[in-house]
């Protein structure tokens, strides 16, 4: 078990060691979600008090965007010059392979989580009124869509349609995550009144799920 | 290929499809014709209310909504016994079950929107839980079946798609949970079925409609499975089709041919 932790811990390395290198989060990823925010805000009519309203939605949709460029590039990592051909020789556990994969994805997710409240503090005038409930669900919110992604990512891998199998397939089975998120996150911003904790139990239990479930069918998405 | 068939259909199935056919006319007979509107009296005011001839749809809706249930359950059992079997027994009736599934998914969609147009006065209710979940599972079996029609090997196919089905299945509860919890309300009709005047009729016709429509999604799921089976018979007779011609060549006389001109001439 301990093993399978510190290769995962090796993966995530590998994978951010190659951002830090590439920067192509930073580059493209990043700018790209702060475009959606913008776009949100001509679409919306630049109407503050609207923007304000829905910034808790907005966040999140920019999220599951950008997640899916994230999602992307760390399969694409593997995918060019046969690096999965390596990693497999490795002998490293495929629950390994697929926990450093989702926490290097995690990592990049927390960072846009936190460019893009700032993004709508700034733009749309959010105030954030519960720090905690908003850390707290960012951070379970985050793990249920690298844990999703990750997996849903290994499963469009090596298909010539990747690209466009990948959004139709991940999309849905996000569908608990947006809600969730953006009730927990109305509540933390004092977007509405809703009660954000109850629903930082669902998202808790779908990043749990989501986590579990890939560590166990990564093996039998990967073996040839 | 004498004495070979050259259709999906047996005796068996041509059986089933007639008793579909013919109870799908008898239900549409009791559905449309012989059952009462429902119309209520108000006891105070006497004035009319009610579902009046929406209701009708409800015959349709609600064994097609069970169908659909029913097929999406097999699919993902069929992904389980994949997963644990490896046999294209269970990759293919996952597959035929989840087309079969879908197929009435978007046709309960459809019935529904229709149905709440005069009765909810609205073709969409976001806050509806049953309606939103339905719709979430439609879009999750799309994504299934664009899977299902990339092309890679088969066995690595049926892999992936048996996971997405199974994630699918599991995201339902999820789903359901979160839309609950979304709004605190729902429109759909928990008790349609309860609150109507349950006439004799009115429940022979509901229970007529889960029979036939049983009888429906068991005839296109027997035909789809054997279709789906022929396909995978059909790529494997390709690719043995393919060695034997190999083996042919070199097995030729002409070995010339086979190898190429070696410069030896008449």
């Amino acid at each position: 078990m301990r093993e399978v932790f510190a290769d995962a811990l090796l993966i995530a390395a590998k994978d951010l060691r190659i951002e830090a290198r590439s920067r192509v989060l930073v580059n493209q990823v990043a700018p790209f979600a702060l475009l959606v925010l913008v776009l949100f805000g001509f679409a919306l009519d630049a109407d503050q008090r609207t923007l304000r309203t829905f910034a808790p939605g907005l966040l999140w949709v920019a999220v599951l965007l950008a997640s899916l460029l994230a999602v992307q590039r760390s399969t694409s990592l593997e995918h060019a010059d046969g690096a999965h051909t390596g990693l497999r020789l490795s002998g490293m556990a495929p629950s390994s392979v697929f926990l450093g994969k989702a926490a290097a994805v995690f990592v990049q997710l927390a960072v846009l989580e936190v460019l893009l409240v700032v993004g709508i503090v700034v733009l749309y005038g959010s105030t954030v009124e519960d720090p905690l409930l908003l850390v707290v669900s960012g951070l379970a919110a985050g793990v249920s869509v690298a844990a999703t992604g990750t997996l849903y990512g290994a499963l469009a891998s090596g298909l010539g349609v990747r690209e466009t199998l990948l959004p139709i397939l991940l999309l849905p089975v996000l569908a608990p995550v947006l809600i969730g998120a953006t009730r927990a996150f109305d509540d933390a911003l004092g977007a509405a009144a809703v009660d954000g904790w109850a629903w930082l139990g669902l998202l808790v239990v779908f990043g749990l799920v989501a986590t579990v479930l890939g560590a166990l069918a990564h093996g039998a998405l990967i073996e040839d | 290929m004498t004495g070979r068939r050259d259709t999906t259909g047996s005796a068996g199935s041509r059986l089933l499809g007639v008793s579909a056919l013919v109870g799908v006319a008898v239900l549409l007979l009791f559905a449309f014709v012989l059952t009462d509107p429902d119309v209520r009296v108000h006891p105070t005011t006497g004035e009319e209310f009610g579902q009046f001839d929406a209701v009708r749809l409800l015959y349709l809706h609600v064994p097609m909504a069970v169908l659909t249930y029913a097929a999406y359950i097999l699919c993902a059992a069929a992904s389980v016994g994949y997963l644990v079997r490896r046999t294209p027994w269970w990759d293919v009736t996952a597959y035929a079950a989840a087309e079969v599934g879908t197929v009435f998914c978007g046709l309960v969609l459809v019935t529904g929107s229709i149905w709440g147009r005069p009765v909810w006065n609205t073709w969409w209710e976001w806050g509806d839980v049953r309606l939103m979940t339905t719709l979430v599972l439609f879009l999750l079996f799309l994504g299934y079946l664009a899977l299902r029609r990339t092309t890679v090997d088969p066995r690595h196919q049926a892999r992936r798609a048996a996971v997405v089905a199974l994630v699918a299945v599991l995201d339902i509860p999820l789903v359901n949970r979160s839309v609950e919890w979304w709004e605190n309300r729902t429109l759909h009709q928990q008790s349609t079925l309860a609150e109507l005047k349950i006439q004799d009729l009115t429940l022979f016709t509901l229970m007529l409609g889960f029979v036939v429509f049983g009888l429906v999604g068991a005839w296109l799921l027997l035909h789809r499975f054997r279709v789906g089976w022929l396909e995978q018979a059909a790529a494997e007779h390709g690719v043995a089709m393919a060695i034997a011609e190999r083996h042919a060549e070199l097995d030729m006389p002409d070995v010339d041919a086979a190898v190429g001109d070696a410069g030896d001439g008449p």
